[in-house]
């Protein structure tokens, strides 16, 4: 009970914080946009070539940017937090009897909340383009976006809790994200790739998060891929929250 | 918590630290024992360990060794307890540039457990106190250094815990500011709260604190009230002069038990004593049964400087940078 009365709490005063600055979900949303304005296109005329699945360039490239908005939307988190170090406020909350787990879920919550937002502007505004999903799909797929910020944000928040400066996190995250998001097939699907490259991706979670956002989007809810995509990252996305409160848990200023 | 138990108990506490290979003990054993009520000041130079000891007390970082009895909960075993009767006021402050005094007053209080009424009618009452009546509904960005520090402070006090820990409350303040904080810390006092606080100012630890102890590279080198550090180091200096012959005074001063030290020089006669406020008035007295005229008499006490000095072999002002 005392977690959840403080998770909402700490969610609460993030949220406040993030409203007074609606910028920031515009920005989420304009990188996706200028993907599927004039990236998509592209698209269309090798969706013919083989090995691109069939059922429609927006149906297979969507899923994927939807995958990069959730990873990217929360990679940045831990710029904010290591300003409030600086201001001692991560000190200052640590001293009040505030549950650990709900210093990183609150905010957590506040970050996942809005790649939510986000991914639905960006599904609707992708429906003109021949985007086709059911309601049952769209539950699922912001499911596993929700889980990929989680997850996402927690080792963001861990990783700026121990770096504690904008010059060491930002490096990390940047050169980190990118190989990830490559291997995963966000871009183009891996059916596309040669043996070495798909070898080096199935090592890669994020992979199956991709796979599984596609086959939704794709109209196979009942396929394999989705289940194994979805437990794949709820898993990580619980070791990752442990880390993350494990961090908040520590903290030297 | 038993009304006469000690705020603060301490063993043996350590800290350790690794960097780069080698291993720092920042804080090397602290016996120490703060009681209900007073205000207690840690001084030292910078990277003795005062704020190391602090953090520790107030459940942010973890002691390598010993043990601790912080508001009548053990330190290691009972971190939510502890919390719930500490507040505690970083350096660096704690409130967001982005947020107004009066959200965070409230959401602190939150913190607490308080629902949001009793949490909004508490902020009224520290805005209040604190006068910050003006800047309460502005962004912290916005706030004096004087007026941040205030709301800092009352971020602290939002659950009014028995011990309050104040980690250089006075850094980096204009005069001005720095007084009124003084007075804030007084007033803490009379209503019968416990203040730790660390400083490296002599004056402020002068002014404020009922006991002292003295940190030096991760040890306690010395533990009493302003008055008794001083009095230990080396006593009052009393100098005065008499009409006619110094050496006369002198000799019939010499004599007297209170008298730790004596000498004439450039025509003054210099009187080490204990306690100078005692030692002026029989001074006055003996001179004059003897006859002798008193032209000019001075009393000069000695500055916790001194006792730093004596203490660790430095003087506390070069090492505070």
């Amino acid at each position: 009970m005392k977690v959840l009365r403080d998770t909402w709490l700490v969610f609460g005063r993030y949220w406040g914080l993030f409203i007074h600055n609606p910028v920031w979900v515009a920005i989420g949303v304009v990188q996706p946009l200028l993907y599927l304005l004039l990236f998509a296109p592209l698209l269309s005329s090798i969706a013919k070539t083989p090995g691109f699945p069939a059922g429609g360039a927006y149906n297979v490239f969507v899923p994927g940017l939807l995958v990069q908005l959730g990873m990217f939307g929360a990679a940045g988190v831990g710029f904010s937090l290591i300003a409030e170090l600086r201001m001692g406020v991560i000190e200052r909350l640590r001293v009040t009897p505030v549950s650990r787990v709900s210093l990183l879920l609150g905010r957590a919550l506040r970050d996942i909340l809005s790649i939510v937002i986000q991914s639905l502007i960006l599904i609707v505004l992708a429906l003109p383009f021949g985007l086709s999903i059911n309601p049952i799909g769209v539950v699922v797929v912001l499911a596993l976006i929700a889980l990929i910020g989680l997850l996402t944000a927690s080792i963001a928040y861990a990783a700026a809790l121990w770096l504690r400066s904008e010059d060491s996190y930002a490096p990390l995250i940047f050169t980190s994200s990118l190989p990830i998001l490559l291997l995963s097939g966000v871009l183009l699907p891996l059916g596309l790739a040669p043996r070495w490259l798909r070898s080096i991706a199935a090592l890669n979670p994020l992979s199956y998060a991709v796979d599984a956002a596609r086959a939704v989007f794709l109209g196979h809810l009942d396929d394999p891929s989705v289940v194994r995509g979805v437990a794949l990252m709820a898993v990580l996305a619980i070791l990752a929250v442990f880390l993350g409160a494990r961090a908040f848990g520590r903290a030297v200023a | 918590m038993p009304v006469d138990a000690n705020a603060i108990e301490t063993r043996g506490l350590r800290r350790v630290f690794k960097s780069r290979g080698r291993v720092v003990e920042a804080v090397a054993g602290v016996d120490l024992t703060v009681r209900n009520g007073e205000i207690f000041g840690f001084l030292g130079p910078n990277g003795a360990g005062k704020t190391t000891t602090l953090r520790m007390l107030a459940t942010l970082l973890r002691p390598s060794g010993g043990t601790a009895t912080v508001a009548g909960a053990d330190l290691l075993r009972q971190q939510g307890r502890v919390r719930e009767r500490i507040g505690y006021v970083g350096q660096a402050g704690g409130s967001d540039r982005e947020i107004m005094g009066r959200t965070e007053l409230v959401f602190q209080g939150r913190l607490y457990g308080m629902s949001l009424a009793a949490a909004q009618k508490r902020a009224a009452e520290l805005i209040e106190m604190l006068e910050l009546e003006a800047c309460a509904d502005r962004k912290v960005a916005t706030y004096s250094g004087g007026q941040k520090r205030r709301l800092d402070i009352g971020l602290g006090l939002v659950h009014d815990p028995q011990l309050l820990f104040l980690d250089e409350p006075t850094t980096g303040l204009d005069p001005q500011s720095r007084a009124r904080v003084w007075d804030e810390v007084r007033h803490m006092h009379d209503r019968g709260t416990t203040v730790f606080l660390t400083t490296h100012y002599l004056d402020e630890a002068d002014a404020l604190c009922d006991r002292i102890a003295i940190i030096d590279r991760g040890k306690i080198v010395t533990l009493g009230s302003p008055e008794e550090l001083k009095r230990e180091v080396a006593g009052d200096l009393v100098t005065l002069s008499v009409k006619g012959d110094q050496r006369a005074a002198l000799n019939l001063l010499e004599a007297q038990p209170f008298v730790r030290e004596a000498a004439t020089e450039e025509g003054l006669v210099r009187l080490y004593v204990d306690r100078g406020e005692v030692a002026m008035p029989a001074i006055l007295r003996l001179l004059d049964s003897a006859g002798m005229q008193l032209v000019t008499i001075g009393l000069q006490r000695p500055s916790l400087d001194d006792v730093f000095l004596r203490k660790t072999g430095r003087s506390l002002r070069e090492t505070a940078a």
